[in-house]
């Protein structure tokens, strides 16, 4: 077997795929974020808290109803979303007005909540779930773990549909013009806050599908957004804020440079992308993809 | 005059504490282009945007086809046939020309179609993949009122569509007007322009602080013309 620079090519390729697939949950994380920015103003810090609500919708549908893995997958962020679609109806859309600072405080403080909540009623420990594929590939150079790979090809898929709906659409030309000015397009005869609602309901769904993905990874567990969620917001500021391709290039471009971090300096491995952050604000202080406006 | 298709009366608007509408009336008949002339700052704009719906607060009475308005959003105003074309053009720099073109969805049956606002812009249409506001200034003004005759909407309001336009788009667009006016639009314009207005216009209503303060028809403007000076300050 060959070695580069004295690395042995397992754990360097285990590594890249490791980050890989928290490249994948950091890029369909911050793209909801991102969506959410763009169209209400607010930073939605709850969606760590939405994320892990999905990975819970799908350990609660497998064991009460006996819900397959692939059923979860499509009901969970539909369940995740509506609760998103009622929060925006009965608190978000209050404070759209105010300063950034109210929508920092409300979810934060929603996401305190709902976290407390489930902590109370299912403990902190965590909850495993069943490999829907279980199983995997020798690829020669390294194990490939079947559902791992799933997750960083649907991931793919779900970025680039996310984009494609956003960036080629009827609906999504809706959404960017609104994004840029929600008067003009409501006095076309644009249902502007109806189309508000509908875009966090998406974003809030974009979390919990993430959260279905990660529950066979992760142990299902209240807090299991809660460091996730900090690492997601370092990547949409590198990213810049409210960019759709921003995000996605950056969330899987952080999670290669974490997994290499951990292959060459490991004690960095935690700080790496919040250090990119930094160098990011230096020097582009909009993002790299974000636009000064 | 034709049918009375606009009713404004008693019109009040604000944005945030300042009051600068102060009880505006004025009516337009069906097929007519009416101008609102006045100085800068006579509430012109903040008119039209109280007719749009899209000022802070108002109070009054504007009707469309004899169906009250205010109180109403702004999107249940459009949907009524009211098109706005902004005095900052508000073409979306996220969209392409296109994209633009088709934003403002179909209010009522009968807008013109895609081909036919191409073939009264030739511009667009040979830039129709470009960024929105990569246009020259002149294309803007001509997508912006572009994308409101698709819709279908029968009353167009048209916030200074010459403002800082070369004399020679200048006056293209005013044939563009007097083409849509031909075609049974009803046309509410607001200009700074008045030599343009003149040629355009049936009537005008005069604004000054905020009220309307007099009424000339086209025919009026000449033996009035040093009148209508003394209101515009020109």
């Amino acid at each position: 077997m060959f070695e580069l620079i004295g690395i042995p090519p397992q754990a360097l390729f285990g590594q890249l795929l490791l980050g890989l697939i928290n490249g994948a949950f950091y890029a369909m994380l911050s793209l909801g974020l991102a969506v959410i920015f763009g169209m209400l103003n607010v930073i939605n810090f709850t969606h760590g808290a939405q994320y892990m609500m999905g990975a819970f919708a799908a350990w609660l549908m497998l064991g009460i109803l006996d819900v397959p893995f692939w059923a979860s997958l499509v009901l969970a962020p539909i369940l995740v979303g509506l609760f998103g679609v009622v929060l925006e109806r009965v608190m978000l859309k209050r404070i759209y007005h105010l300063d950034h600072l109210y929508g920092f405080l409300l979810t934060f403080g929603l996401a305190l909540v709902i976290e407390g909540l489930f902590q109370w009623k299912w403990g902190s420990s965590g909850a495993p779930y069943p490999n829907p594929i279980p199983g995997g590939y020798n690829l020669g150079f390294m194990f490939m773990p079947t559902y791992r790979g799933f997750v960083v090809l649907a991931a793919l898929v779900i970025c680039l549909a996310t984009w494609y709906g956003i960036e080629r659409t009827k609906l999504g030309a809706y959404l960017r013009a609104a994004t840029e000015n929600p008067t003009l397009v409501r006095a076309f005869g644009i249902n502007v806050p109806r189309l508000i609602t509908l875009t966090y309901g998406l974003g809030v769904g974009l979390a919990a599908l993430a959260g279905v993905l990660a529950a066979p990874i992760q142990q299902v567990s209240a807090l299991m957004g809660t460091n996730l969620v900090l690492v997601v917001f370092a990547v949409v500021v590198i990213g810049g804020m409210g960019s759709i391709m921003g995000s996605i290039v950056t969330g899987f471009g952080l999670g290669l440079i974490e997994g290499l971090t951990k292959v060459f300096y490991p004690p960095a491995s935690n700080t790496v992308i919040f250090v990119v952050m930094a160098l990011v604000l230096l020097i582009k202080p909009a993002g790299l993809f974000g636009q000064t406006k | 005059m034709a049918e009375t298709l606009l009713k404004v009366e008693g019109l009040q608007a604000w944005y945030g504490e300042s009051h600068i509408l102060h009880g505006v009336g004025f009516e337009i008949g069906r097929g007519e282009l009416v101008t609102l002339l006045g100085r800068n700052g006579a509430g012109k704009t903040t008119t039209l945007k109280s007719v749009m719906g899209i000022v802070e607060k108002r109070t009054g009475s504007v009707t469309f086809e004899g169906k009250e308005t205010v109180g109403q959003p702004s999107d249940s105003i459009a949907r009524l046939g009211l098109a706005y074309c902004p005095e900052e053009r508000g073409i979306f720099s996220s969209l392409n020309v296109e994209e633009n073109l088709l934003l403002p969805p179909m209010v009522r049956p009968g807008g013109m179609s895609l081909g036919e606002i191409y073939q009264l812009f030739p511009n667009l249409q040979e830039r129709r993949r470009s960024q929105g506001t990569k246009l020259s200034g002149g294309e803007q003004q001509m997508l912006a009122i572009g994308r409101i005759l698709r819709t279908g909407a029968n009353l167009l309001l048209l916030d200074e569509p010459t403002e800082g336009l070369a004399p020679v788009i200048v006056q293209r667009i005013g044939e563009i007007i007097r083409q849509l006016k031909g075609r049974g639009f009803t046309i509410l314009l607001v200009e700074q322009n008045f030599h343009f207005a003149a040629a355009v216009a049936d009537r005008h209503y005069i604004m000054e602080d905020g009220h309307v303060v007099d009424i000339m028809t086209a025919g009026d403007v000449k033996q009035n013309i040093g009148k209508l000076q003394a209101y515009l300050g020109v």
